[in-house]
């Protein structure tokens, strides 16, 4: 039975339904991410975990019992907020150790807790204990708020947007941390984010959230190569969505335009429908390449230089492309306007619902 | 529980506040003995000296505004643009008119300007006028200061003169075309602000023996009965007018500013 | 992105090109606030200076501290003590009820829309002072108040029988808490405003109680402003005159009454000791303006 197991949460201000039969069972240990554009209801989601929000309908249980009647002070929950909310009069010693004064841990006991989180979090106490907040930067606040959440020894690990008030180059970095520390310690972490390469970098699974339903739970493989609903494909990553016509089903073939592709599968479309189908920009190769059955003349359009990557979009078969080559010195990418060949496989063609 | 604890505290507390109010106006209305009756009003309003020093108080008032605005956005806009190192120091100026009670103020100027000194302003009635309205603009200076101040921090005060500077502009151009009307709903803060404390002050103008509304209030408070609850009544409704007055001009400039 | 360049002719003007101007420059810079200066230095500091001053002179010149020894009279000393009982109860009190009504009104038990008719209403009421607020007392429970008379004619109650006096100190710290109060709610609304959602949040979860969030983060984080604003309202009530005048004549004998009868009157008999009267108030406003600006900068400094 799942560690924490939230079933059919509903929830609704006024006539406003903002999360719709929601459920989500996770396994001890897994981290998960809630993933999805703001207003989506994936906060609402992790204030009624927490205790905040009281939920319309549903259940959320812990270890096999309901948490719903609880007060957010008899959870044993840890969160990490996005604006740090460290508690500005307390040191970071205090800041951490607020948790263990709390349930009454004192002494001893309390100061090597505080040290030992303050190691993991890579701000040891000796020289960070009694700073104030207002004198670490964003990304050290974030860190001692991490190390907060997880002094008591919580039975889950609640993270809104933890990164967004964050520097980009800092973002990177803590995120790693703390897929690190949340590995080490086995602890059971939902994380909330509307940014989709966080919630794909990090998490064991990810749940896709649109208008307060989740469209897509699945890892983070799963959910960028074979999106369930247009809304994850257009959310997730980039893609140049075409329309096709089913013509074999039993082998994958499609029609896109004047252009033919087997798909390499069966399709559960029957003859003659129509399947929104879309490439991602890293299955289309600019010129040919093994394995690359398809093969166009194309016209390049623009072309992004991004670093290590260049992302041109061309134009083939009456279609415009997006795709993305990798940056080779050696070689300078084309000029818009320049005629070029591309290539892509029909089995990484990916058709969305299916 | 909160809520009840709330709702006891509000209720109390505005029991406390409305009250006086109604008490005053009660008793302004009681001049008649069984009726109620305007005629503690009428009196008032008839009164050629209510006119006199309610007039003086008014004008005192308004040239107080008008020194104040001429003083306060020029220093504030230049301490901005060029001298952002001296602001705390500034700062720390206008705010002493809070710590320093205004009757130590005017006890400085009784023996500083007196007639055998070295600037004799207590020596005619116009001298003592014009020190009566440095008075109150030291009394002004930290609400008309802090108005303005926080008017011209929401600007971007070095682009805008750069702007105006590079369209060819002068020094007076800019302060009073680009400036000012970017800070006026401040300047009509303040310049409210500084009505309602001007027009009832006592303390400056009776120690400097001026014929203001003030010291007329006490007066009549002194020897009538009924007519000084009207006077409250009055007070009341300018203070009141005064305040709305910075409320509508708040609001107005953010109607604009959302529409720009 | 390419930022957008500045018009070629938009030359930073605090960069003059010349050595020789940028000599000058520092110097007609500072020509701007002169105005100001000269009017600070000629109606607010110096006539203050020269009051403080006189308070360490002999009539005939030359330094002492005989003027400041002289105000220890019993007469001078109840002054004092009775005004800083006065302005003491009255800012305690007025920060306490100050401080439970704009709570109510901004972290919930009360509805949302009092909030704004609270503030303005307090805008009215803190500027409501003076000599109109005297009377509006008097004409309620004055000797012939409302609220005297309808006690006494039905309900039988003389409030003058229970011993209470408006014209008297207890009469005072009520009066002056019509604006004590109203400037209270002004000035820590927007520092209840500052108590942020998730500080209660990160407490709850960690699971602490109200109250314990309370008494160990909001109220540590408010300290400073309440124990700031008890310093303001203090030198607020002390330099009040004008209540103080019109509702008790000078029957009362007060720091602020009689330093205006000295400066009227000369009733000490000896100039210098007005002088030393008034710099024994700013000496005790100064003071407690100082605990407010230390305080306030602390906690602002917490909350950057």
């Amino acid at each position: 039975m799942a560690y924490l197991d939230i079933a059919h949460l509903e929830k609704s201000f006024g006539a406003n339904r903002v999360v719709k039969d929601f459920s989500l069972p996770i396994d001890k240990g897994e981290f998960v991410s809630l993933l999805g554009p703001s207003g989506c209801g994936k906060t609402t989601v992790l204030r009624m975990v927490a205790g905040f929000e009281t939920p319309s309908a549903g259940a959320i249980r812990i270890e096999g019992k309901d948490i719903v009647p609880l007060r957010p002070n008899q959870r044993n929950i840890g969160m990490v907020f996005q604006a740090y909310a460290l508690f500005p009069n307390l040191t970071v010693a205090q800041n951490v150790g607020f948790g263990l004064r709390i349930a009454g841990v004192a002494g001893k006991e309390a100061q090597t807790r505080v040290g030992e989180m303050l190691d993991i979090i890579g701000l040891p106490l000796a020289e960070y204990g009694a700073r104030y907040p207002f004198q670490l930067s964003g990304g050290q606040q974030q860190r001692v708020a991490l190390a907060r959440a997880l002094a008591p020894r919580p039975r889950v690990l609640l993270l809104d947007e933890p990164l967004s008030a964050l520097d980009a180059k800092v973002r990177v970095r803590l995120r790693g941390e703390i897929r690190d520390i949340q590995r080490r310690l086995g602890i059971t972490t939902i994380f909330v984010t509307h940014d989709q390469e966080e919630a794909l970098s990090i998490s064991d699974r990810v749940v896709v959230m649109n208008a307060g339903i989740a469209d897509q739970v699945g890892s983070p493989f799963e959910i960028y190569n074979r999106p369930a609903t247009p809304f994850v494909a257009s959310f997730v990553g980039t893609l140049t969505p075409f329309e096709a016509t089913v013509i074999d089903p039993r082998v994958g073939t499609v029609m896109s335009g004047g252009l033919t592709m087997n798909l390499g599968r069966p399709l559960s479309a029957e003859t003659g429908t129509a399947v929104p189908i879309a490439l991602r920009p890293e299955a289309v190769q600019l010129g040919r390449a093994s394995g690359r059955e398809i093969i166009l003349p194309a016209t390049a359009r623009e072309v992004e230089f991004m670093g290590s990557v260049i992302r041109i979009r061309a134009e083939a078969a009456g279609q415009s492309f997006l795709l993305d080559t990798f940056n080779r010195p050696d070689a300078p990418p084309p000029q818009p306007g320049e005629a070029v060949e591309i290539s892509f496989s029909g089995r990484d063609v990916i058709v969305i619902g299916v | 529980m909160t809520r009840i604890l709330a709702w006891v505290a509000l209720i109390l507390g505005m029991l406390y506040f409305i009250l006086p109010l109604v008490g005053m106006t009660e008793f302004s209305l009681s001049m008649r003995r069984g009726v109620y009756s305007l005629d503690a009003y009428t009196t008032i309003l008839g009164d050629p000296r209510f006119r006199q020093t309610f007039g003086y108080s008014v004008l005192m008032a308004v040239a107080t505004i008008i020194f104040g605005v001429l003083l306060v956005v020029p220093t504030a806009y230049w301490v901005r643009l060029r001298l952002p190192w001296i602001r705390p120091y500034i700062e720390f100026i206008t705010l002493l008119p809070l710590v320093i009670p205004a009757i130590v103020i005017v006890f400085g100027y009784i023996r500083l300007y007196n007639t055998s000194s070295w600037l004799p302003l207590t020596g005619s009635s116009m001298g003592t006028n014009l020190l009566l309205v440095f008075g109150y603009a030291t009394l002004a200076l930290p609400y008309m200061y802090r108005a303005v101040d926080t008017g011209l921090r929401t600007l971007d005060v070095g682009t805008l003169t750069e702007a105006a500077q590079s369209l060819g502009a002068g020094w007076g151009t800019i302060l009073f075309r680009v400036i000012l009307p970017n800070v006026l709903v401040a300047v009509l803060s303040g310049a409210f602000l500084t009505f309602a404390i001007v027009i009832g002050e006592f303390t400056m103008a009776a120690l400097l023996d001026r014929p203001a509304f003030g010291p007329f209030m006490q007066i009549l408070g002194a020897n009538r009965a009924y007519e000084p609850a009207a006077l409250a009544v009055i007070a009341f409704a300018i203070t009141w007018a005064c305040m709305g007055l910075i409320q509508l001009v708040t609001r107005l400039q953010k109607h604009t500013r959302a529409g720009a | 992105m390419v930022g957008r360049p500045r018009s070629p002719h938009v030359t930073d003007t605090s960069l003059p090109p010349s050595p020789r101007r940028n000599v000058l420059a520092p110097i007609l810079r500072m020509v701007g606030v002169v105005p100001f200066l000269v009017f600070a230095l000629l109606f607010l500091i110096g006539p203050t200076l020269y009051i403080v001053l006189g308070a360490f002179q002999r009539t005939g010149g030359g330094w002492t501290l005989e003027n400041i020894v002289a105000l220890n009279t019993p007469s001078v000393r109840n002054a004092y003590w009775v005004s800083i009982k006065i302005s003491f109860i009255s800012a305690l009190l007025g920060c306490l009820i100050g401080f439970a009504m704009s709570a109510g009104a901004v972290l919930g038990g009360l509805p949302k829309w009092v909030r704004s008719p609270l503030l303005t209403f307090s805008g009215v009421a803190s500027n409501f002072a003076g000599v109109p607020l005297a009377f509006a007392f008097l004409a309620t429970i004055g000797p012939a108040g409302l609220i005297t008379m309808w006690l006494r004619q039905d309900l039988g109650i003389n409030l003058r029988a229970y011993g209470f006096n408006l014209l008297s100190t207890p009469g005072l710290i009520i009066t002056y808490l019509f604006f004590q109060i109203p400037l209270m709610i002004l000035i820590i609304t927007p520092a209840l405003d500052g108590l942020r959602r998730e500080w209660r949040e990160a407490a709850m979860v960690l699971g602490a109680t109200g109250w314990q969030y309370w008494r160990m983060v909001a109220l540590p984080i408010l300290f400073p402003s309440l124990l700031g604003c008890l310093a303001l309202l203090f030198a607020n009530a002390f330099g009040a005159v004008a209540t103080a005048i019109a509702l008790t004549g000078s029957s009362l004998n007060i720091a602020p009454i009689l330093l205006y009868a000295q400066i009227r009157g000369d009733v000490l008999g000896n100039p210098h000791l007005g002088y030393a009267l008034a710099t024994g108030m700013i000496a005790i406003t100064a003071v407690a303006n100082t605990v407010y600006i230390v305080l306030r900068a602390r906690s602002e400094r917490w909350l950057r």
